[in-house]
């Protein structure tokens, strides 16, 4: 056989799948990297389960790092990984990072000591998925090719016969779980400086502003092709169509009866909360109210 | 950083202050707000703390990074653990050249009940330490109807002079003109992002011109969110109507005895009179040792208070809730009119 795998897992890892905190982690960590040192070096925290690695924390790890050799705080490392795990235990050990282009050598002697730090670490908890090989993540902070490429790696060890030749890095694919910061909002979370957090009613009036300029290209859309002036694209036509049928038919009757009915019960409410603040200002008064004897 | 920090520390010790400006915005960075968020998430519906680390400038308290605390149990043993753990993270993370300056701690609350007497002994006692320090909250059962339910929560001086002397009667509160929305200050949050990760997320942000906060914002369904606001202003509402009862007993009380206090002087004076009469020393007009001249301990305003500001937090969230509610059927109206 002319490539072994270096343990056969038991569920091999497909693809992995990146949260938001993360990433911020790597480049806060990087834009705090003492003078000398070129990239930053850290442990990933997530889960996996079906072969798909989750990972979803991740804490830098001082190193030295010249020409030959790499030094990485080892005890620091184990440290910060048992603070973590007090907090919460789900979050076990899946890989490492670090910030540059590429794979560099000194990497491969990193991950051989995060193979040996992943079945150290399971030996400890117990853990039944113990053959997952651990994940190298890079994340290019120069944005060399002119591009933010964040790529994540499984090693995989190449020997002809018995002997051992090297350790090839095989890039697998990623997901960027960009949900949170989707519910964060992109607009808060992409400029320097945001002066003020939105609150509920302005956070409406951008959604429904977004909404109408969906439905203004919808129309332009359509005009167009009815005109003749786009050429009809069958699927988006279903789509369309598709997508009008889920308004529901209700006669106008019913419609306006449940509108009413949810218009009225929406004022008792703010209704009622007026009184109550009402009251309150009310109990106010009467409960400091100077005594008079 | 490590300026910072001996100053900060220095202050505490020393007598003499600096006049320092009111604190008018907390700025966080984008990393300390998805840190709290995932953090909250993970472990709702319980309530979860953790750290805050940062700068205090000026005017303006920095947030730059945070560390969850891990859930405590109830025993005296892991209390040494807990400032282990913290003591341990300050360490690391001063080794990363992360912010080591505590300027607070953030909790996570479910539906706005977080104005408890717990808050305000923490807050103390991280006023002790600490010169400025603000809690920040985090609501995730409101973030799931679309808005960044994130506030910034700090006590008004005069209601922490005020707690020091632990003296909450009536006349107090009056003399300092304080109320029940003086106990807690809002202040209002900014965000801030370095250029190398706006550069990342700009790079990164999906095509789709609609993101997953629209969605939650357009979601016809509040109605269970609504419910569970009710019921818990209910329940306030009951403990609001406990203690009124508890002021009218003490007022009852307080006025019967003033009657009593009364009766019993006229009938001194009628016996001093007929003792001068008689010729003999008149009795003192006091009776210290008669029980009813014993002051009736007013109870303490603080609880009540505590319980408006929450229930007035529930007002104004069925207050928001509502209005977008508005906004969305008048919505579906237009949308079913075409």
């Amino acid at each position: 056989m002319a490539v072994l795998q270096f343990f056969p897992p038991s569920s091999p890892i497909v693809s992995a799948r990146l949260h938001p905190v993360v990433l911020f982690n790597i480049c806060d960590c990087y834009v705090r990297r003492p003078d000398q040192a070129d990239r930053v070096i850290g442990t990933l925290l997530g889960s996996v389960s079906d072969g798909v690695v989750e990972i979803k924390n991740s804490y830098a790890v001082p190193h030295n790092e010249s020409a030959d050799q790499v030094a990485l705080d080892v005890e620091y490392h184990r440290n910060m990984y048992m603070s973590h795990l007090k907090v919460n235990p789900k979050e076990v050990l899946v890989g490492w990072f670090s910030t540059g282009f590429g794979v560099s050598g000194g990497s491969s002697l990193i991950h051989d000591f995060y193979v040996k730090e992943l079945k150290d670490s399971v030996k400890d908890l117990k853990d039944a998925q113990n053959s997952v090989p651990p994940l190298h993540l890079t994340v290019d902070t120069g944005f060399r090719n002119g591009e933010a490429s964040i790529k994540a790696y499984v090693s995989v060890n190449l020997s002809l016969g018995d002997r051992p030749l090297a350790a090839q890095f095989q890039e697998i694919p990623l997901d960027l779980r960009m949900i949170e910061a989707e519910r964060v909002g992109f607009d808060i979370l992409k400029t320097t400086v945001v002066d003020k957090l939105p609150n509920d009613l302005e956070g409406m009036e951008a959604s429904m502003e977004r909404l109408y300029a969906l439905i203004d290209d919808i129309y332009k859309y359509v005009d167009d092709v009815v005109e003749g002036r786009a050429a009809p694209d069958n699927d988006i036509g279903r789509f369309l169509a598709d997508t009008l049928a889920l308004v529901p038919k209700i006669s106008p009757a019913a419609f306006d009866k449940v509108f009413n009915d949810r218009i009225q019960d929406n004022l008792a409410l703010v209704y009622l909360s007026s009184l109550i603040r009402a009251q309150l200002g009310i109990a106010e008064k009467l409960n400091t109210a100077a005594q008079i004897l | 950083m490590a300026n910072t920090m001996a100053r900060s520390f220095l202050q505490a010790v020393s007598s003499s202050e600096e006049i320092a400006p009111p604190l008018r915005v907390v700025q966080m960075e984008g990393l300390a707000v998805l840190k709290i968020i995932k953090h909250c998430n993970e472990f709702s519906p319980a309530l979860v703390t953790g750290q805050l680390l940062g700068l205090d400038v000026g005017s303006v308290l920095e947030v730059t990074n945070c560390f969850p605390f891990p859930i405590r149990e109830e025993d005296e043993e892991i209390e040494a653990d807990g400032a282990n753990y913290q003591l341990e993270m300050m360490r690391c993370l001063r080794e990363v050249n992360v912010d080591n300056n505590t300027i607070g701690w953030y909790q996570s609350t479910l539906l706005g009940s977080f104005q408890t007497v717990e808050l305000i002994e923490t807050f103390m006692n991280y006023q002790e330490n600490i010169r400025r320090c603000v809690c920040i909250i985090y609501d995730p059962s409101r973030s799931s109807q679309g808005a960044l339910a994130l506030k910034a929560l700090k006590l008004t001086d005069s209601f922490m002079d005020l707690h020091r002397k632990n003296n909450f009667t009536g006349e107090k509160l009056r003399e300092k003109k304080l109320s029940w929305v003086d106990i807690f200050e809002e202040i209002p949050i900014k965000i801030s992002n370095s250029a190398l990760i706006s550069a990342f997320m700009t790079e990164l942000e999906p095509e789709s011109p609609v993101a997953q906060c629209d969605y939650d914002r357009l979601k016809l369904s509040t109605a269970p969110y609504m419910e569970r606001n009710l019921e818990f202003l209910i329940d306030c509402m009951e403990d609001l109507s406990s203690e009124q009862n508890k002021f009218q007993y003490y007022y009852r009380s307080l006025s019967r005895q003033q009657a009593q206090q009364q009766a019993w002087l006229q009938k001194r004076r009628v016996e001093n009179m007929a003792r001068k009469a008689a010729g003999e020393e008149p009795l003192p007009e006091e009776d210290p040792s008669n029980s009813i001249f014993k002051p009736i301990p007013e109870p303490s305003h603080l609880d009540s208070y505590l319980i408006t500001n929450q229930t007035s937090n529930y007002c104004n969230q069925i207050n928001g809730v509502a209005g977008q509610n508005f906004s969305r059927l008048y919505l579906m109206k237009a949308l079913h009119e075409n």
